[in-house]
């Protein structure tokens, strides 16, 4: 067996060490706007779904000429674009798959996530010049699977969420290939790719982008007893449950990229906006600091903090660090409402007359206390004093969507940066 | 005309004597240390027990390794395919290439059979993974008759298909039972209860019984209904599927057998004397019924239904 030679990973450069295998930042995005801030806030690649053969059938999805876009928006950026077309294709899903891949080739985005074998070859044959990535609806788990795709040609595997940080170190050690493992957000409770409750349960297919998250539901664990049923389970106990806590690995960002691992990927093509930005930026800014000075690296309190504030859920590490317990399943508990709203985005901004020109994305009114954050910019608070519509009319609050207002704001803010409101 | 393979899950060496002359042509068996979801537990010295009493009744042996290994268990594979081509058992059963990979170093004429359980639902699938050296695939359960035949048409292996018993639908590598009790403060019932059998979820909303267990390879819970298609083979048999699956997990030995016969008898009939299969398929059907378990009731699965997404 040839061992494969790694990239270093970090170096000394004038008496200190400093990472010089930096991972990428792969952010998801369920349309353009989305795709546009993930960018600007800090991700190096973006993992978006087209109108077919991906798997959120009720995400926005893009069209080919969005895609392109989308592409044009990403190389200024030298970002790049990978598209998710990792469907378990059934018969009927043949038709218009060699037509699709040649317009994502197009389109010139730079690679594909795949898992069925059909789309793979079909991608090697019509649209050459796509990576092809295994998606993690392969399940992949040990370094002879990884072995066997790497031989298959594929640049790049996502592993499968099942996979700790010992067996990551062995799957590289042992194979030289483009290693892609998720960081933050929902998880599968099952192998990805090896669960079919939603079939049974709804007749959705949870292969194809149907999913209906039976997982999430409450269910009476029983048991059979010489053809008795016997509750397993008292009044006061929560039901049987198997929802996952959401996933959070910024703790392990340094082992992370002590490892090598080459693709650092944030799950939630259906999540919003503000959701997009506040988890890329403080990724950015936990793998830029690591990355300059590994050696006196701290989690800060801030990146923490800020990080709940978009959280749709508890979150723990999962996998990384072990196989979770019940402390990262909840009981009785269905979803953590967010402690913050994004309230706008900004438009513009005068410096002159320090004031911001902002869209309107939930309401607000003169005397809430806001945040402002952005790649740019600290966050910082501030009260709103008077707020003004485009014609200069004074209004008495900003209730409605995607209006343009105008107020001012203390410290310079920048397009695209964002106003949350506490609740 | 071509019969398919009448292939069936025995709990153990001496079922697999009652299942041979109740007509099985073939049985799946393993260890839950390679293997998913077994209707019993074969060792190594079961294995070698089994091949020869399929011998004795000219039936084959298959052996299930299509768990999802982690690194652990990669190079222990070797050994164990060695240990069962020696034995000379017919066919390997896999859904992990690292399995693939492990056959062509140590055993390169052992037969394989592609089994996810959930991923082969398309003919190119089945037939890249027979260019990978598969010689037959075990289609998902969650596709339909007509989606059957299709592949059928197209395949370039053999086609095994599940006609009866329940299917799975999800596996978790986590404890999710013993999750469940620790969370209860029942710390006495995992060890209790935590690798039992009788156990189910209740699903209000639908008013179905899911089965559910863990085992070595994580928490699994199957199907509410059982499938059974007895009255409905002519399709998959003029279309000439290689294999018929019967599951018989989580069920009893004299149930499997019973339903072995008749599916031999089904098999035989709808081969050799249509019109005698259409004057008793109903009639199997009922006497299928009759022995099902009252919390268990039949269904026809997939191959009658769309799903959407």
């Amino acid at each position: 067996m040839m061992i494969a030679k790694n990239d270093k990973i970090s170096e000394i450069i004038n008496g200190k060490r400093v990472i010089v295998k930096k991972p990428e930042l792969l952010a998801p995005a369920g349309n353009l706007e989305k795709l546009k801030v993930a960018i600007l806030y800090g991700a190096d690649a973006v993992f978006i779904g087209g109108q077919e053969y991906g798997l959120r059938s009720n995400a926005d999805n893009f069209t080919l000429e969005e895609i392109a876009e989308g592409v044009r928006f990403a190389n200024k950026y030298g970002a790049k674009i990978y598209v998710t077309t990792n469907i378990y294709a059934h018969n009927e899903n043949i038709p218009g798959l060699d037509k699709y891949l040649k317009g994502l080739e197009e389109a010139g985005v730079t690679g594909i996530i795949v898992a069925d074998p059909l789309i793979i070859e079909t991608a090697r044959r019509v649209a050459p010049k796509l990576e092809v990535h295994l998606s993690t609806q392969q399940s992949l788990t040990n370094w002879k699977a990884v072995q066997f795709w790497k031989e298959e040609g594929l640049e790049r595997v996502v592993l499968a969420r099942e996979t700790s940080a010992e067996e990551i170190r062995e799957i590289k050690e042992k194979v030289d290939i483009e290693i892609e493992a998720f960081i933050h957000g929902a998880m599968c409770i099952a192998y990805s790719g090896r669960c079919v409750l939603s079939n049974h349960m709804t007749a959705r297919d949870s292969n194809r982008g149907g999913c209906c998250q039976s997982c999430r539901w409450d269910y009476d664990l029983y048991k059979l007893d010489s053809g008795k049923e016997i509750a397993l389970f008292d009044e006061n106990d929560a039901p049987f449950a198997m929802s996952p806590k959401d996933l959070n690995l910024i703790q392990s960002i340094p082992k992370m990229i002590e490892l090598g691992i080459d693709s650092l990927k944030i799950e939630g093509r259906m999540k919003s906006i503000h959701y997009v930005a506040t988890v890329v930026s403080v990724y950015r800014k936990v793998i830029d600091a690591y990355c300059a000075d590994p050696d006196n690296f701290v989690i800060k309190k801030e990146w923490l903090e800020e990080l709940d504030k978009c959280a749709n859920r508890d979150t723990a590490p999962a996998f990384f660090e072990g196989v979770p317990g019940y402390k990262e399943q909840m009981f009785g508990v269905h979803s953590k409402k967010t402690t913050y709203d994004f309230a706008g985005l900004v438009l513009d901004y005068d410096k002159e007359t320090k004031m911001v020109t902002l869209q309107q994305r939930n309401f607000f009114k003169p005397g809430d206390e806001v945040e402002f954050f952005g790649p740019q910019i600290d966050n910082f608070t501030q009260v709103i004093e008077k707020i003004w519509d485009e014609d200069g009319n004074e209004l008495d609050a900003a209730r409605h969507p995607l209006q343009i207002v105008k107020f001012k704001v203390d410290k310079e803010v920048f397009p695209y940066n964002m106003m949350r409101k506490g609740h | 005309m071509k019969k398919p393979e009448l292939l069936v899950t025995p709990i153990d060496v001496a079922h697999i004597r009652d299942l041979a002359e109740a007509g099985a042509d073939a049985v799946m068996i393993g260890e839950q240390r390679y293997g998913l979801r077994l209707a019993g537990e074969f060792k190594r010295e079961d294995i070698v027990e089994a091949v020869k009493v399929a011998r004795e009744h000219n039936i084959k042996v298959y052996v299930a390794m299509n768990a999802i290994f982690h690194n652990d268990k990669v190079d222990e594979l070797g050994d164990y395919v060695k240990f069962l081509a020696d034995t000379g058992v017919d066919a390997i059963v896999f859904g992990d290439p690292a399995v693939l990979m492990t056959v062509r170093e140590v055993a390169p004429h052992m037969k394989l059979h592609w089994n996810t359980e959930t991923t082969a639902t398309n003919w190119y699938a089945c037939n890249y993974w027979g260019r990978k050296g598969a010689k037959r695939a075990v289609l998902a359960r969650e596709i339909n008759m007509d989606a059957i035949i299709e592949i059928k048409e197209h395949a370039e292996v053999e086609i095994e298909v599940q006609v009866h018993g329940m299917t799975c639908m999800f596996q978790s590598k986590r404890s999710l039972i013993g999750n469940y009790f620790e969370y209860q403060g029942k710390v006495m019932e995992i060890e209790k209860r935590k690798y039992d059998k009788g156990m189910f979820l209740y699903d209000k909303e639908r008013d179905n019984k899911y089965p559910i267990f863990e085992d070595e390879n994580g928490t699994h819970i199957m199907s509410p209904n059982d499938i059974c298609i007895i009255d409905e083979l002519e399709d998959m048999i003029d279309a000439e599927i290689d294999s018929f699956k019967i599951d018989g997990i989580l069920h009893e030995r004299e149930y499997i057998t019973e339903v072995t016969k008749k599916y031999r008898l089904a098999i035989d009939l709808c081969a050799e004397n249509r019109e005698e299969y259409r004057k008793v398929k109903d009639q199997l059907l009922a006497e299928i019924e009759a022995i099902q378990p009252v919390h268990r009731p039949l269904d026809t699965g997939f191959f009658f239904k769309e799903t959407v997404y």
